[in-house]
């Protein structure tokens, strides 16, 4: 028996959200008795790996290979249950980022497990029964699922549990052996685009957003500028997106990218309730509108009615201010 | 190139969440139900666009009762040519995506092409789910998707940016906004869709793998604490203090 994680990496370092996905598998490890392991794809230092050991990892074992840089969600699929079978591990834990929601279902149906997607706290368990909660309805209700299979999979919602961090080391083992061949790769990357220079929206745990309120794209000048400041991602609403005043890659909502960072600050936006959908997970919620009706005032922890040409400008120096102090 | 299109039955964005018998049931009185966005307005519409530049066939299925057989036939209106419908209840993922596999198994499709996830599971797991029980790639995430001599050219997001990747038929593809653009039924799809096939067929048998054994609402609303615009200091102050997350 044992709990195994999937952990990413990307640029020598471990996604947060895997840093997430392997505290979580800690945890449940630690209330079954049993050792928490991380598989590892990829290439990270071995003191980046024994530093899993913080968020209580015991072995981390890796699957390391110039080939499985880039995602593949068939191989990884054979890599994880390879890893598994080795390990007797009888609870997978991933993230439900990007690569989790089409790896972890692949592996749900390879191990013929139980799968919970997006499992928003730790699971309870009773014998071989877990009941694990996650959010349904774009965020409006949550749900308690059970699981029963002989092995469980359960990917983690992005930023729903800060890891707590020890001082523990992690042991590294000896790279795994696989039983992948050539004939299993299907995807092959012709080439990639990357955002740089700032933080992706998905791992960010501040986030600076804006809409409608703005006027137009030539006022995203002090957005970036706050977001800069406070080293946040930034995002927009559907109808700035649609309009191109912003990239399409900064659309949070319904039909966008769902987003749970620590603090998303909204700017002229009304809150329509397709946008709440993708952003209402965020722990905490601060709106900026000049309209006192607005109804994501009503989402909202704190709320500013206010020209957001007069507020904005006023919060970068109030922020600078605060930096300069701490 | 034949295509298939998965479509799952949702309810509204705008519906009031509520649930029945001691919060085991989600409260469908009174609710609209409306094919998934992203299934409709991406996954759908780019098989469509593929299929009437290339030739082919873009068969819709749906895992449900007959009272889905409305949304079906706005799939068949905006220009699916056939659909199949399994005449189920849709216990869960696993169960679902079986059912599909089953069907996908006796026709050779080059491409099926899902959404993301529904709106109301949120849970993104037949894409995966499929292509693990038919043994095929898989590329999620998908904005961009072109087809030529067997081999799909695919734009995928990846954190921070996005990928191009390449990979050869057969494949299953999830969809995400920007993929196509939303149609609206005209009346000639309108009349079309009432003579197009819809096959309705039995269960296989298959497990299910979860349960959902009760729903809750949120406990509260938030109350929202209001700062005013000359003392933006203020506000510094309380995120610092009081909510601590900066």
């Amino acid at each position: 028996m044992a709990v195994l994680s999937f952990v990413e990496v990307a640029d020598g370092k471990i996604k947060k959200a895997s840093v997430e996905a392997a505290y979580y598998g800690s945890k449940v490890a630690e209330s079954l008795g049993t050792d928490s392991i991380a598989l590892v794809i990829g290439e990270a230092g071995a003191d980046v790996l024994a530093a899993l050991g913080q968020v209580g990892v015991k072995k981390v074992v890796q699957a390391n290979n110039a080939k499985f840089n880039s995602f593949d969600s068939k191989v990884y699929t054979k890599i994880v249950a390879e890893a598994v079978a080795q390990s007797g591990a009888t609870v997978v834990v991933l993230s439900f980022n990007n690569n989790g929601k089409l790896l972890a279902p692949r592996l749900s149906v390879k191990l013929k497990a139980g799968y919970v997607p997006g499992a928003v706290e730790l699971p309870v368990f009773n014998g071989n029964t877990a009941i694990v909660k996650k959010n349904v309805f774009s965020g409006k209700a949550s749900a308690q699922y059970q699981v029963a299979t002989d092995v469980k999979v359960i990917s983690v919602n992005p930023n729903s549990l800060a890891p707590v961090k020890g001082a523990g080391v992690a042991e590294v083992m000896q790279v795994i052996p696989t039983t992948v061949t050539d004939a299993d790769f299907g995807v092959v990357v012709k080439s990639v685009d990357k955002i740089t220079g700032t933080v992706p929206l998905t791992e960010a745990e501040l986030v600076v957003s804006a809409g409608r309120g703005l006027k137009g794209p030539e006022n995203w000048g002090m957005i970036e500028e706050l977001a800069k400041e406070m080293g946040a991602a930034t995002a927009c609403s559907r109808p700035v997106s649609d309009v191109d005043w912003r990239p399409h890659h900064e659309h949070v909502g319904q039909t966008g990218l769902t987003i749970r960072p620590n603090l998303y600050i909204a700017v002229g936006i009304s809150g329509a309730i397709q946008h709440l959908a993708g952003v209402n997970g965020s722990k905490v919620i601060v709106v900026i509108n000049t309209d006192p009706e607005a109804p994501f005032f009503k989402a909202a922890d704190y709320g500013i009615v206010g020209d957001a040409f007069q507020v904005v400008p006023a919060l970068i120096q109030e922020y600078k201010k605060f930096k300069a102090a701490h | 190139m034949k295509i298939l299109v998965p479509i799952a039955k949702v309810p509204d964005t705008t519906s009031k969440i509520a649930f029945i018998d001691n919060n085991t049931k989600f409260n469908a009185d009174g609710v609209t139900f409306i094919m998934n966005p992203t299934d409709e307005w991406y996954a759908l519409v780019r098989a469509i666009e593929l299929k009437e530049k290339q030739g082919g066939e873009v068969v819709v299925i749906h895992v449900g009762g007959a009272d889905a057989d409305q949304i079906i036939r706005k799939a068949l209106a905006i220009g699916a040519d056939k659909a199949v419908r399994v005449d189920a209840d849709p216990t869960d993922a696993y169960f679902v995506a079986v059912q599909i596999a089953e069907h996908a198994k006796t026709e050779n499709y080059d491409l099926i092409i899902t959404g993301k996830e529904t709106i109301d599971y949120n849970s993104f797991e037949i894409t995966g789910m499929l292509a693990e029980l038919l043994d095929m790639p898989a590329v999620a995430l998908v904005s961009k998707l072109e087809v030529e001599n067997g081999v799909a050219t695919l734009k995928r997001d990846v954190e921070g940016g996005t990928e191009t990747v390449e990979v050869k038929l057969p494949l299953v593809v999830g969809a995400e906004k920007d993929l196509a653009l939303a149609r609206i039924p005209n009346m000639k799809g309108i009349m079309s869709a009432r003579t197009k096939p819809l096959a309705v067929v039995p269960a296989t048998g298959a497990d299910k793998l979860t349960n959902i054994v009760s729903y809750a609402l949120p406990v509260k609303a938030k109350e929202c604490k209001y700062v005013s615009p000359d003392n933006v200091g203020e506000l510094v102050r309380l995120l610092h203090e009081e909510a601590k997350v900066i």
